[in-house]
C-alpha cells in the first residue's frame, strides 16, 4: 500500500474542505472496499479523510412520510431496520443478498452507493483497462466478461456496477443528498451513477470534494409489495449475475404502477423504465410480464460470454413480477 | 505517516505507534502479540481475521486501526471467562468444528457476533418473513449467517452443529 495523510475533519464541511484542496485524496468510511483496492495499489489516494463518524448513522421518517438514511448507516442495521422490513423490503432483500455478515457492519450506505466495480481487469493492474488508465484498452471485451454488462456498455467498458442495495434504491427513486465545496445537492439515484461512454474512468456524476450525506426515499404505499431476487454462482456470499428488484402496484387484476431496476447487468442500476411503461393499465397476467421484459431486453448486446444474461434477466423479472402479483392481490 | 492510538484488546488499554497503512489485523498480530485472528486473503474475503469490533463482528483485515482509535476489540482469545471456554469455543471441541484449525478463532469469533445478531431479531437473507418478530435458527439459517467464514478443510458439517447446539442449550 502507498503512504497517505490520514485526516480525521471536525464535520462535513471541514472533510469537504480538505479534499477539494487535495486532487488525489479520497473520502474513508468502512473502508471495505477502499481498503481492499489501495493494497492492490488499484486506488492510491496520498489523503484519506474519515468521514464515517462524520453524517448521521440513523434511518428517520421524514416529514412527508419517506425515510431518509443517513449515510454512515451501517448496512446490517439498514437491512435489519423495522421500516425499510416493511415499507421498502426489496431494499432489506438486496442488503441482505450482499457480501457477508461481517462486511455489512462495516460498510456504510454511503460507501455502498460508491463501491467500484469487481471487474478483474480493473482490479489488476498489470492488464489495460480504460476505466484505471483512460486510452489503455479494455481487457474484458475480448477477454473473460461472463460477469460483465449488456445493455449500455460501451467500446470502452464493459464493467458492471457491484451493489445490490443501489439496485433497490433506483427501483424505489431514491434521492441522494450530497454537500461540496459549492454547498448541498439532491440528486436523483438514477443520475448518481452513470454509463461509460468514452470516460469509463468516472462512476458516478459527483465533482470530486462532494460528499454523500444521506438517501431518501419517496413514500410510495406499493412499495411495500416489492421484493429482490439475486442470481448468483454460490447460494451465498457472491456478486450477481443478474438482479432484480421490483415494486407492483396492483388493483382488480390491473396493474396500476410498476418499478423494475436489474443488477449485475450494466455499468449502473439499470432502471427498466421500457418494461415498466409496457405494463402500465394492463392486467396482471405472465404473458404480459413476458411481453415486458422482452422490450427491455431488445437492447441488450451481449459480449462473448455472458449472452446468458439476457434469457436470464428475462426469466428473473418474470418470475419476481409473477411473485409480487401472487403477494400484491 | 505514524499516528498514536488506542485500542482495548480483550479488556486490555494497549497504547500504540502506528503507521497509518496498518489494518487492526496487523495492529492486532504485528504489534501486540496477539495472533489468534488469522491472516487468510487479507482481502475480507475468508473471515480468518474476524473480531467483535465495539461489539459486532468484522473483518479486520480491512478495518484501518487508526480509524478505529478507541475501540473495544475482541478476540478468540477474549471470550474465555476466568478460564473457562465459551459455550460456543467447547461446542466447537465437542462437535469437532475444525480440522486444520487456521479458520477457527474467526469462525468461533463470528458465531458468537452472529448469536448476538439473532437476538437482536436481524433478518438474513434465507429468512422467510422479514418482520418476523423471533428468528428461528436453523441449520439453513446458520449456513447463510456463517457464509462470510471459509474452511478449506470444509469442517462445516460439524462447525453448523456446534453452533445449534449452543442455541439449543
Amino acid at each position: 500500500m502507498r503512504p497517505y495523510s490520514y485526516v480525521r475533519a471536525e464535520d462535513v464541511d471541514g472533510a469537504v474542505a480538505t479534499l477539494a484542496e487535495a486532487p488525489n485524496a479520497a473520502f474513508l468510511a468502512g473502508g471495505t472496499n477502499l481498503v481492499d483496492l489501495m493494497k492492490l495499489e488499484v486506488l492510491t489516494p496520498d489523503v484519506l479523510v474519515d468521514v464515517r463518524r462524520l453524517t448521521s448513522d440513523q434511518v428517520e421518517d421524514l416529514d412527508d412520510g419517506g425515510l431518509r438514511i443517513g449515510a454512515a448507516v451501517p448496512n446490517s442495521v439498514l437491512a435489519a431496520d423495522r421500516k425499510v422490513r416493511t415499507r421498502y423490503p426489496a431494499l432489506s432483500q438486496a442488503l441482505l443478498a450482499g457480501a457477508s455478515g461481517q462486511l455489512r457492519n462495516l460498510a456504510t450506505t454511503g460507501g455502498n452507493l460508491l463501491q467500484h466495480t469487481r471487474c478483474v481487469y480493473w482490479q489488476d493492474t498489470t492488464t489495460p483497462c480504460n476505466k484505471r488508465e483512460p486510452g489503455s484498452g479494455c481487457s474484458a471485451i475480448e477477454g473473460h466478461n461472463k460477469n460483465h454488462a449488456i445493455l449500455g456498455a460501451s467500446e470502452h467498458c464493459v464493467a458492471t456496477h457491484p451493489s445490490d442495495m443501489a439496485v433497490a434504491m433506483a427501483a424505489f427513486d431514491a434521492y441522494v443528498n450530497v454537500r461540496g465545496p459549492d454547498g448541498e445537492r439532491r440528486i436523483p439515484i438514477e443520475v448518481l451513477h452513470r454509463l461509460p461512454g468514452d470516460t469509463p474512468q468516472r462512476d458516478t456524476t459527483l465533482e470530486h470534494g462532494e460528499l454523500i450525506t444521506s438517501v431518501d426515499l419517496p413514500p410510495v404505499d406499493f412499495f411495500s409489495n416489492s421484493k429482490y431476487r439475486k442470481v448468483r454462482e454460490q447460494a451465498s456470499y457472491a456478486f450477481a449475475l443478474v438482479s432484480v428488484a421490483a415494486a407492483l402496484d396492483i388493483e382488480d387484476g390491473v396493474i396500476r404502477d410498476a418499478r423494475i431496476a436489474l443488477g449485475g447487468v450494466a455499468h449502473k442500476p439499470w432502471r427498466a423504465t421500457k418494461a415498466e411503461e409496457a405494463l402500465r393499465n394492463e392486467p396482471v397476467t405472465e404473458a404480459n410480464f413476458r411481453a415486458a421484459a422482452d422490450i427491455e431486453m431488445e437492447d441488450a448486446e451481449p459480449l462473448g460470454g455472458n449472452a446468458f444474461k439476457v434469457p436470464l434477466a428475462r426469466n428473473v423479472i418474470v418470475r419476481t413480477l409473477m411473485e409480487l402479483s401472487e403477494e400484491g392481490r | 505517516m505514524d499516528a498514536q492510538i488506542t485500542l482495548h484488546v480483550d479488556g486490555v488499554e494497549r497504547q500504540l505507534t502506528l503507521d497509518t497503512r496498518t489494518t487492526i489485523l496487523d495492529a492486532l498480530r504485528e504489534h501486540l502479540g496477539v495472533i489468534s485472528p488469522k491472516k487468510g486473503c487479507d482481502h475480507g474475503q475468508c473471515g480468518a481475521c474476524t473480531v467483535l469490533l465495539d461489539g459486532r463482528r468484522a473483518k479486520s483485515c480491512l478495518a484501518l486501526a487508526v480509524a478505529h482509535d478507541g475501540a473495544e476489540i475482541t478476540t478468540a482469545e477474549g471470550l474465555a471467562e476466568d478460564g473457562d471456554l465459551h459455550p460456543i469455543q467447547q461446542s466447537f471441541i465437542e462437535h469437532d468444528g475444525f480440522q486444520c484449525g487456521y479458520c477457527t478463532p474467526g469462525q468461533i469469533v463470528s458465531a458468537v457476533g452472529m448469536l448476538e445478531e439473532v437476538r437482536y431479531g436481524w433478518p438474513s437473507h434465507v429468512t422467510e418473513d422479514l418482520n418476523v418478530e423471533e428468528i428461528v435458527l436453523d441449520d439453513e439459517e446458520i449456513r447463510e449467517r456463517m457464509s462470510g467464514n471459509l474452511c478449506r478443510c470444509a469442517a462445516y458439517a460439524n462447525i453448523v452443529p456446534a453452533i445449534r447446539e449452543v442455541l439449543e442449550r
